[in-house]
């Protein structure tokens, strides 16, 4: 009788079974920052998909009499020297911000994967030299590496992503190394060269799966960054042609009506920090929801 | 330790071959004629006669073969030629050496305040966790890794220089020896812009690194011991803990060359980020060259001294 208590009362004390989405969901959504960045984002994304329904005015073409105008019912954010509406310029440039953070991040993350996995897990010759060129472009600060990749390809869309994913291989493609490095060694890894598995199997099967949480976080946190950038290669006037519109080289024409119209260099400034904060805070609530080890790593 | 020293020199070494490579092969990957390139618009207009195009690629050795090219420049190099500019017609070295110590003053400033700051502020964000000083600094840490820096020097100049009228006159660069006041007035604003970034990843990073070493056995045991809270940081907390900062250091010197184009150029200070602008815009790809080669060569020896302390800070480094 007594034993059959014990039982029923060890069967209770079983901890409940949590789904990992929950517990993911439940630890990602706890800080209002984590929140507000979502937010934030949405209402980016939203805009760039959006953007010719909800520019109220055509932000390559201005009302030349409309010049310098402050802002006001009509134009709420003012215009420029060309009479272009500042509300419709900043709705496009959403698009090349976000174009530019994903494009680059994409083509990033995949080298710096196969580089940091290629040389992890071979060792060797193999790691010396692409370690070593990784090094290399660190020595370069980002942006004056991007900076240099730019000048020798000359300014478009397309050439500020290949400068920016050059310039931000190398962090990629170290911290997938030093995963790489800490997951081959695990019993597992080496169950399955005994098995005799293939090594591009065992890297992509087993290693690549293992280090992906934290490299999705570094992921997270280095669009912010290179949204960063990309506002600074077109601030110096380096990256998306005119008329096109970047957050960036908004801020740059509008210095010049510093005194009479601050709003014109205020408005994008602001979008580019309030962006890069929300890439920020939810990258800090992916890293705490998937990996809370990896508090201060990254 | 020497081993150590001597195994990081010859590494040193090498990535510094690699870097050269990059940046000289970065100019001839280019599809098309390199010295059209070089010349730029000059020789694309057609305003060169065939024969000066001639004279122009010998003596610019730029009829000799590729790898000939190559160890031709970097003999150069090491004999401080550095090459001669196309837009300023001037000596790269001189135009280098004019330039250099305007940005390496704001540099060496921000850098000093960056790291003090950082360091204390994320120390007593660690040690004191929760209370309001850990809400201003990591507030003012996450403000400075998402403003954009040159935005935040355009706001300054609005409202401290426009509107508020402190500070002024607050472009350009006078020389510390030529007047002091005007210099200090002039740098205060590209001085907080170029450290402001630099300061809160040091600060993030202090306080991270902080709350990681305040749990471990030997801090308990220290407080056990009954010693004071100010020797336990000092003594025993605050080594390990800078650790990571210190790797920070060489990133962070990284960040204020990165940074001094875009400060530069919003303050108008003719250092050398401003004349790295210039000469892309001017198509001076020698300028642009033997520029960012000093500034990779300075990082990369700065990342070895990093590298060094690093190995006398944390002995497992060495033999690991």
């Amino acid at each position: 009788m007594v034993e059959k208590a014990t039982t029923i009362q060890e069967f209770v004390e079983a901890p409940p079974r949590v789904s990992e989405w929950r517990r993911f969901g439940r630890v990602f959504f706890q800080r209002k920052l984590v929140v507000f960045g979502l937010v934030v984002l949405s209402i980016l994304i939203i805009s760039a998909i959006f953007a010719p329904w909800l520019a109220p005015y055509d932000p390559y073409r201005g009302d030349l009499s409309d010049s310098l105008v402050q802002p006001s019912g009509k134009y709420l954010l003012g215009t420029d020297i060309q009479g272009r509406d500042t509300l419709s310029r900043l709705i496009y440039g959403s698009r090349t911000a976000l174009l530019v953070g994903f494009v680059t991040t994409i083509t990033a993350t995949i080298l710096g994967i196969v580089l940091g996995l290629v040389a992890g897990y071979f060792g060797g010759i193999t790691n010396m030299v692409i370690m070593r060129a990784m090094d290399a472009l660190m020595g370069f600060p980002m942006l004056l590496l991007a900076l240099l990749i730019a000048a020798v390809l000359g300014s478009g869309i397309q050439n500020v992503i290949i400068a920016l994913s050059v310039a931000t291989l190398p962090g990629y493609a170290r911290v997938m190394h030093g995963l790489t490095l800490s997951v081959r060694e695990n019993d597992y890894v080496l169950a399955e060269r005994a098995m005799g598995s293939s090594n591009m199997r065992t890297m992509v099967g087993h290693i690549l799966p293992n280090t992906l949480p934290p490299m999705i976080v570094l992921v997270t946190l280095q669009l912010g960054s290179i949204i960063l950038a990309e506002a600074g290669l077109s601030f110096l006037g380096i990256g998306i042609r005119p008329p096109g519109a970047a957050w960036g080289s908004m801020v740059n024409d509008g210095y010049r009506f510093l005194v009479t119209n601050p709003v014109l260099s205020f408005a994008p400034g602001l979008a580019i920090m309030l962006v890069v904060f929300a890439f920020n805070m939810v990258g800090d609530g992916l890293r705490d929801a998937l990996d809370p080890r990896l508090r201060g790593i990254l | 330790m020497t081993t150590y020293i001597i195994r990081r020199l010859i590494l040193g070494i090498f990535i510094l071959i690699i870097v050269t490579l990059i940046v000289f092969f970065a100019m001839r990957l280019l599809p098309g004629d390199p010295l059209v390139i070089f010349m730029g618009q000059q020789a694309s207009s057609g305003s060169m006669s065939a024969e000066q195009m001639e004279s122009l690629r010998h003596e610019y050795g730029l009829d000799k073969p590729v790898m000939m090219q190559y160890f031709n420049w970097l003999g150069g190099l090491l004999r401080g030629n550095l090459g001669t500019s196309i837009y300023y017609h001037e000596d790269v070295g001189k135009l280098l050496a004019n330039r250099f110590p305007i940005t390496l003053h704001l540099g060496v400033l921000a850098f000093i305040i960056a790291n003090v700051l950082g360091i204390l502020l994320g120390l007593l964000a660690g040690i004191r966790r929760g209370t309001w000083i850990d809400t201003v600094s990591t507030t003012l840490a996450n403000i400075g890794i998402t403003i954009p820096v040159f935005w935040l020097g355009i706001l300054m100049i609005y409202t401290l220089g426009l509107k508020l009228r402190w500070i002024i006159p607050f472009l350009g660069y006078t020389s510390p020896f030529d007047d002091f006041g005007m210099n200090t007035k002039q740098i205060i604003m590209p001085v907080i812009c170029l450290a402001i970034t630099g300061l809160a990843f040091t600060a993030r990073q202090m306080r991270s690194a902080m709350l990681e070493v305040i749990r471990q056995d030997y801090i308990r045991t220290a407080w056990s011991k009954g010693l004071k809270e100010r020797v336990i940081i000092i003594r025993h907390a605050l080594k390990n803990s800078l650790i990571p900062v210190i790797t920070l250091m060489g990133i962070g010197l990284g960040m204020v060359f990165g940074g001094a184009v875009l400060v530069e150029t919003v303050f108008a200070i003719p250092g050398i980020g401003r004349l790295l602008v210039t000469s892309i815009f001017a198509q001076d790809y020698v300028v642009i060259q033997s520029g960012t080669l000093v500034i990779a060569f300075i990082i990369i020896l700065s990342n070895l001294l990093v590298d060094i302390s690093y190995g006398w800070l944390d002995p497992r480094i060495r033999y690991g």
